[in-house]
């Protein structure tokens, strides 16, 4: 009987460091965890920054004035621009390519006389 | 001595002795207990509770409002932390060169700064509100007792002036106050919520033990602007109005394949993210809660009811000389006299006695329905904070002349949206297209309001006022084909019109052959001597419209040639 007893009471003694251990684990690796859903949030915070940061600097007005003013460009004349259907793209491709292949081959005395 | 011989056990005591201790020790137990009965089942609520708050803690779990996108997901409004600087006055008191820095980093004048730590019957005074995080983290440098920081959210607008009117702003505390911050406020804010923690003597949270309130983060809005379509509209607006030396205008774009709201910017307008002195006119979206008389853009109306009621066909001949018809009193007059003029004629010339004509032709009853079915009269429910009707007047109370000059937008009033949502009617084979602010990504249910028929009609007709001998080559976009009407209208002032100030418009669709958009353009007393819609706002039109059918892609109708403009002193000139 006071064997038993013994026993249960390592067995208690086990359990209770057991539970305390554990106990002691959960609450550090919750600290982990907080710290960790508070990085989140930073870099929430500091993405939305991002965002708006790229926002500004990709406004329209602003990247229009740089394209116009610094790099001087400008928007094509609609007669120099043409649309492609997405249905056609396959056969107008296929056709411009035939098209100037044949040209190529027709080309190469011209342009060796303009070479020339 | 063994022990059994000890003299001490021959000893008698008196018996009460022993009696006497156990009672003692009986006593104390019951003490014991009735004290544990006492904390453990009396008090246990109220010392728990004290003990709990010696560890636990209330953590609020902020929620950030929701951002404001365009279609496309570029965006247009997003709030980020800022740091608010308060103090508690009796324990603040900086040294003469800290406030010196303090002053320099917050541009603010020290006496301002002491005179709000003079205050010192208040516990919490704030400094500045809405720092940028650098600017706060240098005051926090500065170490002054009794000054602390308080997080806060800060709404930004990457658009500025340009989305202004569309977008609104928010106050101090995130609530909206105009424009689409006001109008989806229930979406767009966040509700904060709070937990309770344990905490250690470190100050780190070690267990999680309930949560009082989930935070609910705001919902993002998407809405149906088109960033890049709205930059191009605010600065060709800007540039007509600068050209033409305006007071203010509006300009509104609409997808009339979804009744979507691809574009809308007023002028004057404001800087958002910087509200210092603004003033009404800046806030004023003229567009959505301004309505004004459109002039001759409500033509085609009357014009569409007569062809659609079947009285008159395309063709069809009005007798428009001597170019002024009197009606009672009053004579209503053309520009210049043209004679005889087919139907089309009178849309292209835009006769003003041949619409009047035309609308005396038909009943009030049934002019005043076309009109609401439109929807002029009433609020375009668009969900707009403080979008008007315009003016219809109740058409039992309709004189012959009053009728007569509504046919060419006298006398009613509508707002450039209203307006511009009408031309949809046109656009979609006798359709009205509800309006959205927001995206819309499934198919749309119009109300029809005139047959597929007498819209085609229309197309046609209107697309003949912008050719060379039309009121409006100017609206010509080189590679497609486009339909619209003029608009000039004397500005109402004091009861009656004023001489010479004017209200410019112009509304027109493209591609004539399928319709997409419709762009409504309205300039408000053009001044540098051009005035009619036509020269002022048309062109305003052709620049819009040719850059968003570029940006959304849509297929030329017309062949690229160079676009046709009459001689100089040859243009049609329209009446007002």
């Amino acid at each position: 009987m006071t064997r038993v007893n013994f026993i249960l009471l390592a067995v208690l003694a086990l359990c209770a460091t057991g539970l305390v251990t554990s106990q002691h684990k959960a609450r550090k690796l919750f600290t982990q965890l907080e710290k960790e859903q508070e990085r989140a949030r930073q870099l929430d915070v500091e993405w939305g920054q991002l965002q708006l940061e790229q926002s500004t600097w990709a406004m329209h007005g602003r990247v229009e004035r740089v394209a116009r003013q610094a790099l001087h460009m400008g928007v094509p004349d609609p007669r120099r621009t043409q649309l492609v259907q997405p249905a056609d793209v396959a056969s107008d491709v296929a056709s411009d390519v035939a098209s100037a292949v044949a040209g190529a081959r027709a080309a190469p005395a011209d342009s060796g006389a303009a070479k020339k | 001595m063994k022990f059994a011989t000890s003299p001490v056990l021959e000893l008698q005591l008196p018996t009460w002795r022993s009696r006497l201790l156990i009672g003692l020790f009986f006593a104390a137990f019951c003490g014991l207990g009735a004290r544990a009965v006492w904390l453990q089942g009396m008090n246990k609520e109220f010392l728990q509770q004290k003990g709990e708050s010696r560890y636990s803690r209330v953590i609020e779990i902020s929620a950030n409002r929701g951002k404001i996108t365009d279609r496309n997901g570029e965006i247009l409004a997003i709030s980020t932390p800022v740091k608010s600087v308060w103090a508690i006055p009796e324990a603040a008191q900086p040294t003469p060169t800290q406030l010196a820095r303090l002053s320099a980093l917050l541009e603010m004048p020290p006496q301002e700064i002491r005179k709000k730590l003079a205050e010192t019957e208040r516990d919490f005074v704030y400094i500045k509100r809405q720092l940028p995080p650098e600017t706060a983290d240098k005051v926090a440098e500065l170490q002054i007792p009794g000054l602390f920081q308080r997080r806060e959210y800060r709404r930004y607008y990457p658009g500025g002036e340009v989305m202004a009117h569309m977008l609104g702003f928010t106050g101090v505390d995130e609530t909206g106050q105009e424009g689409i911050e006001l109008a989806f406020q229930g979406q767009l804010a966040g509700k904060a919520g709070s937990r309770r923690v344990i905490k250690d003597r470190r100050g780190q949270i070690v267990e999680d033990m309930e949560s009082i309130k989930v935070a609910q983060e705001g919902r993002n809005v998407t809405l149906a602007l088109d960033a890049k379509i709205q930059s191009i509209a605010f600065t060709q607006l800007k540039a007509a109005i600068d050209q033409h030396k305006a007071k203010a205008g509006g300009i509104v774009v609409l997808d009339v394949k979804t009744g979507e709201v691809l574009a809308l910017a007023n002028l004057p307008t404001y800087n958002p993210n910087n509200r210092t002195r603004l003033t009404g006119a800046q806030l004023r979206n003229r567009a959505v809660t301004d309505s004004f008389e459109p002039g001759s853009t409500l033509k085609p109306f009357t014009v569409a009811l007569a062809l659609d009621s079947g009285k008159l066909g395309p063709q069809s001949m009005i007798q428009t000389a001597p170019g002024s018809l009197t009606i009672g009193s009053a004579t209503i007059r053309d520009a210049h006299a043209e004679g005889m003029l087919t139907v089309e004629q009178v849309i292209q010339k835009s006769s003003n006695v041949g619409a009047a004509k035309i609308a005396l032709s038909m009943s009030a009853e049934s002019m005043a329905g076309l009109f609401a079915n439109v929807g002029f009269g009433a609020p375009p429910k668009t969900g707009f904070p403080g979008e008007v009707g315009g003016k219809v007047r109740p058409y039992k109370t309709w004189r012959p002349i009053e009728q007569a000059t509504m046919s060419y937008g006298h006398g009613i009033a509508v707002s450039l949206l209203q307006l511009a949502r009408a031309y949809s009617l046109f656009t979609r084979d006798g359709e009205l297209v509800p309006l959205s602010l927001t995206r819309v990504d499934g198919p749309v249910v119009a109300k029809p309001v005139i047959s597929a028929q007498t819209a085609r009609q229309m197309r046609h007709m209107l697309e003949m006022a912008v050719s060379p001998g039309g009121t409006a080559p100017r609206a010509q976009i080189m590679g497609y084909r486009v339909g619209g009407k003029t608009g000039t209208a004397h500005k109402q002032e004091n009861g009656g019109y004023a001489a010479h100030k004017y209200v410019s418009s112009f509304v027109g669709f493209a591609p004539v052959s399928d319709p997409r958009l419709v762009i409504a353009v309205m300039i408000d007393e053009p001044s540098a001597g051009q005035y009619y819609g036509g020269q002022v706002a048309a062109p305003v039109f052709a620049g819009v419209m040719a850059g968003a059918l570029r940006r959304l892609e849509v297929a030329h109708d017309a062949p690229m040639k160079a676009i046709e403009l009459p001689a100089e002193g040859q243009e049609v000139k329209e009446s007002i």
